[in-house]
C-alpha cells in the first residue's frame, strides 16, 4: 500500500475502531451491545458519529433482539460482543438466520485466543456452520473496516444475517485504514407485515429453513469468486490455507509461499480449495483455535497437515508458524526468572474492604465475571468459583441444595452491579422462588468497571452520556421477593463484616449491597482524598496491612543490622511502607493496624 | 531510498500510560509515511499487571506481533518488566529503561525481595542499556503521568524520526490542554540521553 500518497485519507485505527467506521460509513441507524473484552470499543467508538444511536444493552441477547428490530424496521443495525456474548445472545441469532432481515443485520463476534481477558477461548466459528450464517474473518484493521461494509451489502443482498468475527489481535491491533464517505441502504425506514417471514411458528419456520439452505447455496457461489478469498502463488513448493490474522503471520514467516487466505470463514469456497491444492506439493492450513478450515479442506479428499502441527491451544505467532511448518527452533534467549506481576484489585477499590471482611467467615464463595474475579488471587485468595456471567447465584443455591443442612451459612454468592443486571437477576428469582436460603453479596460500584467504565441500567447514565432512569437495585431485589436487603459501605470493613455475620446466618434469602464507587471513576479521581503513610517508629512489622494485597502497601525488608539500624529489634524481619503515588486514601488500611502506626499524611 | 523497518516492544505496569506512549510513537510513523501495526491487551490485563505494546514499522507491516528475539528496541516503564520481556530483544538491540521498581504482590507483601541485580541483569543481556529515571524528570515537572513521554523522548535517539514528527503526532493526538506539558516531558526525555 502506498502510505504516502493520500495522508489525509488514512488513519491508524484499531480493529474496533475500524468496524466503527466501516458501521457509521454503511449508514447504521442504530446499534447495541453489552461490553466485554476485546469488543467494547467498537460502540464507545461508533457513538461519537453524528446521527448515530447506540445502546449498552443488560446483555447480548438484548443487544441482538434490538438489532434485529432495528432491521425489521429498515435500518442497518449492528450488535457487537465478545465470544462468550454470542453464547447468551444464540436464541435470537439462530433463528433470525431463518427470517432473514430488511435492513442490513452484522452481529460482531470478537474472540479472544489466548484467553487475554476471557473465561474460555471458544472459536465463534462453528456458530457460523451451526446457525447457517455467513462469516467474514478481516486479517488487519484495512480489512475490518472493508468487511464492516461488505458484510451489510451481503446481509442486505442475501437476506441474511452476517457474522463479521475478529480476535483479540485484530480488535486491539492498530493499523492503517482508508477513510471513506458514509452511504446507506437504498430503501426508506418502515416495517412492512409480512407473517411468512417475521412469525416463526412452525409452519412458517419449516418453510424458511428451505430458503436458508437455498441462501447457503447461493453464498457457496459467491465465496467461489469473491476477491477476499484469493489464491496468491508463490513457491509451489509449499501451500498454506489460512485466515484473520493468522494471515499475517504466514506472510511474515513464508514470504514466499503460495497463500490461499479465506476472508469468508462460512460458507467455503470448495473449488477453490481444489484448484490450490492441485497447484502445491504440500497443504498445510494455518488458523488459531480449532481446525475449522482443516476439516472442511479434509473433507474434500484433499491431504492437507493442520493441527498435528499448528497448536489448538491459544494464539499463534510468526515463530510459532514458523517453527511448526519447517520443524527448525530459532535459538532465542531464556526469558529472565523474574517476580511474576498478575493483575490486581486497584488501590482504593471498594472489593477489597469487602472480600478482606468475607475471607474472615471461611465460607464458600461462588464468584461472577468482573474486576471481583481478581480477589481469587492471593493474598485475598476469598473466591473459590468462576464460570460466567451471572453463575454466582445459581451455584451457590445448587450448592446449598447438594450439601443440605450442612451446607446452611457456609456458601455466599458474590457478583457486581452490571454482572447481576446481565444474568443475575434470574437467578436470584430461582433461589426466591425455589425457597433457598442464599446470601447473595451485590457488589455496587456504579460502573461496569473491567471493561474499562461503561454505563449499564443502575448508573443513570446511557452511552450517549444523557441521565436516565436508575434501576433501583434494592428494590428490584425486594420484587423479586427478598425480605432481607441490606446496603453497607465496603470500606468500613468493621460494619461489613458484622453485616456479613448476621445475614449468612439467616435461613432465609439476604441480598447485601456493598456501595462506593470504583476507585478509576473520573468523579472519584477529581475528589481530594487523603493519603496515609506508615509511621517508622510505629511499625512492628506485623504485616496485618500487607495481607489486604493492597498494590500501595509495600514491604520494605530488613537484614537483622538493618533492623537494628532502623532502631528495631534485630528479629523485625521488616516494615511497612505506603507508596504515595499509589495510596487512593480509601482508609481501608489504618484500622487494621494494632500499634496505629498508619496516619493520615500531613501536607 | 529504502524505507527502515523495525520492531519496538513497549512493556510496563498497567496504569503508567504505555498505551498513550505507543500511540504518540505509531502516529509519528505514520505521519513520516510509514507503514505501521501495534498489538497489545486490553481488560483484566491493565489491573496494575504486566502490560505490553507491540510496534512494528516499515514499508508493509504484515504481523502485528513481534516474535521474540527480534525486537530493535525495548523501551520498559519498569526495571522488572524490562527483565520479565527482555527475550524479546534481538541481539545487539537497544533497550531504554526506567529505573522505577514498582513491586509485584509477591514483593508487596514480603514473600520475596525486589530483585537487587536487575541493573546488572539488563546490562547482560545487551551493552546498549541506557538507564533513565524519568520519574524523576516528570516529577521535576510536578506531573508524574509524564513518566511515558519522558521515555518516548529518551527513546527517540534510536528511532529512525525527526525530532518534529514526535511533537506533531502530540498535537494530533492530545488533547490541546495537556500538550505544551508533554512536547516539555518529551524533550525532557530526549535530554536524558545522548544521540545514539
Amino acid at each position: 500500500m502506498s502510505v504516502l500518497a493520500k495522508k489525509e485519507e488514512l488513519r491508524l485505527l484499531s480493529g474496533n475502531e475500524a468496524v466503527a467506521r466501516g458501521a457509521f460509513e454503511a449508514g447504521v441507524k442504530v446499534a447495541s451491545a453489552y461490553p466485554g473484552t476485546p469488543s467494547t470499543e467498537i460502540l464507545e467508538n461508533f457513538v461519537r458519529y453524528e446521527g448515530v444511536y447506540a445502546e449498552w444493552a443488560p446483555n447480548e441477547k438484548v443487544a441482538v433482539e434490538v438489532a434485529i428490530g432495528a432491521s425489521m424496521g429498515g435500518v442497518r443495525a449492528l450488535a457487537a460482543m465478545k465470544h462468550v456474548g454470542v453464547n447468551v445472545a444464540a436464541d435470537p441469532i439462530f433463528t433470525v438466520s431463518y427470517t432473514g432481515v430488511r435492513g442490513g443485520l452484522v452481529i460482531v463476534t470478537a474472540d479472544d485466543p489466548e484467553l487475554h481477558s476471557s473465561q474460555n477461548e471458544q472459536d465463534n466459528r462453528h456458530y457460523a456452520v451451526a446457525a447457517k450464517i455467513p462469516m467474514l474473518e478481516p486479517s488487519d484493521s484495512f480489512e475490518a473496516k472493508e468487511f464492516t461494509l461488505l458484510a451489510f451489502e451481503l446481509s442486505e443482498r442475501f437476506d441474511t444475517p452476517v457474522f463479521l468475527r475478529t480476535t483479540t489481535r485484530i480488535s486491539h491491533a492498530k493499523g492503517v485504514v482508508r477513510l471513506g464517505e458514509p452511504s446507506g441502504p437504498a430503501f426508506a425506514p418502515g416495517f412492512t407485515p409480512d407473517p411468512a417471514k417475521w412469525v416463526m411458528l412452525p409452519l412458517n419456520a419449516k418453510r424458511r429453513h428451505v430458503v436458508v439452505e437455498e441462501r447457503t447455496k447461493a453464498l457457496r457461489e459467491f465465496a467461489e469468486t469473491w476477491d477476499g478469498n484469493r489464491i496468491e502463488w508463490g513457491d509451489r513448493s509449499l501451500g498454506i490455507i489460512t485466515s484473520g490474522v493468522s494471515y499475517e503471520y504466514v506472510k511474515e514467516a513464508f514470504p514466499d509461499a503460495s497463500v490461499l487466505k479465506i476472508g469468508l470463514a462460512w460458507p467455503l469456497p470448495d473449488r477453490l480449495f481444489r484448484e490450490f491444492a492441485a497447484g502445491v506439493s504440500r497443504v498445510v492450513v494455518v488458523e488459531e483455535l480449532d481446525p475449522h478450515l482443516e476439516i472442511h479442506v479434509k473433507a474434500l479428499g484433499i491431504p492437507a497437515q493442520g493441527k498435528e502441527l499448528i497448536p489448538i491451544v491459544g494464539e499463534l505467532d510468526p515463530r510459532i508458524v514458523r517453527q511448526a511448518i519447517t520443524g527448525e527452533a530459532i535459538p532465542v534467549r531464556a526469558p529472565e526468572a523474574v517476580p511474576p506481576r498478575p493483575p490486581n484489585l486497584c488501590p482504593g477499590c471498594p472489593h477489597r474492604g469487602l472480600f478482606f471482611a468475607l475471607k474472615k467467615l471461611k465460607v464458600t464463595v461462588t464468584g461472577d465475571i468482573g474486576c471481583s474475579t481478581l480477589a481469587a488471587l492471593p493474598p485475598l485468595g476469598a473466591m473459590d468459583t468462576c464460570i460466567c456471567m451471572g453463575a454466582s447465584i445459581g451455584n451457590a443455591h445448587g450448592m446449598e441444595k447438594a450439601l443440605g443442612r450442612d451446607g446452611a451459612g457456609k456458601v455466599v454468592s458474590v457478583i457486581g452491579d452490571s454482572t447481576f443486571l446481565h444474568s443475575g437477576v434470574t437467578g436470584l428469582m430461582n433461589v426466591v422462588y425455589n425457597r433457598g436460603a442464599s446470601t447473595v453479596i451485590l457488589l455496587d460500584n456504579d460502573i461496569t468497571a473491567m471493561t474499562g467504565a461503561q454505563q449499564n441500567p443502575a448508573t443513570g447514565k446511557t452511552l450517549h452520556g444523557e441521565p436516565t432512569r436508575r434501576t433501583d437495585l434494592p428494590a428490584l431485589c425486594r420484587a423479586l421477593g427478598v425480605d432481607h436487603v441490606y446496603t453497607v459501605n465496603p470500606h468500613d470493613m468493621k460494619r461489613t463484616e458484622a453485616v456479613l455475620r448476621r445475614e449468612v446466618a439467616r435461613p432465609e434469602p439476604s441480598v447485601i449491597i456493598t456501595k462506593a464507587p470504583c476507585a478509576l471513576l473520573p468523579e472519584h479521581r477529581r475528589k481530594k482524598r487523603p493519603v496515609y503513610e506508615v509511621i517508622a517508629d510505629l511499625c512492628t512489622g506485623c504485616k496485618a496491612c500487607s495481607r489486604l494485597g493492597c498494590p500501595a502497601i509495600e514491604w520494605v525488608p530488613f537484614t537483622p543490622e538493618e533492623a537494628v539500624a532502623a532502631g528495631k529489634k534485630a528479629t523485625q524481619k521488616g516494615m511497612a511502607r505506603i507508596s504515595p503515588l499509589l495510596c487512593d486514601g480509601c482508609n481501608q488500611c489504618p484500622p487494621l493496624c494494632k500499634f496505629q502506626a498508619i496516619l493520615e499524611k500531613k501536607p | 531510498m529504502s524505507v527502515p523497518k523495525g520492531d519496538v516492544f513497549l512493556a510496563g505496569v498497567g496504569g503508567q500510560g504505555t498505551l498513550l506512549a505507543s500511540e504518540v510513537l505509531c502516529d509519528a510513523f505514520l505521519l513520516s509515511g510509514f507503514d505501521v501495526k501495534k498489538s497489545e491487551v486490553h481488560g483484566m490485563a491493565q489491573r496494575g499487571g504486566s502490560v505490553t505494546t507491540h510496534l512494528r514499522f516499515g514499508p508493509k507491516v504484515f504481523s502485528p506481533l513481534i516474535e521474540p528475539g527480534k525486537a530493535d528496541l525495548l523501551i520498559a516503564f519498569e526495571m522488572i518488566e524490562a527483565l520479565r520481556f527482555a527475550h524479546y530483544l534481538r541481539p545487539g538491540g537497544a533497550m531504554v529503561v526506567n529505573a522505577q521498581e514498582i513491586f509485584p504482590p509477591s514483593v508487596a507483601t514480603g514473600q520475596e525481595r525486589y530483585p537487587q541485580d536487575a541493573a546488572e541483569r539488563l546490562r547482560a543481556v545487551t551493552d546498549r542499556l541506557h538507564m533513565v529515571d524519568a520519574l524523576a524528570a516528570a516529577l521535576s515537572m510536578r506531573e508524574v503521568r509524564a513518566v511515558n513521554i519522558v521515555l518516548v523522548g529518551a527513546a527517540s535517539h534510536f528511532l529512525p524520526l525527526p525530532e518534529a514528527a514526535y511533537e506533531e503526532a502530540m498535537k494530533a493526538r492530545l488533547p490541546e490542554g495537556i500538550v505544551a506539558v508533554n512536547v516539555q516531558a518529551f524533550r525532557a526525555g530526549r535530554a536524558l540521553l545522548q544521540p545514539a
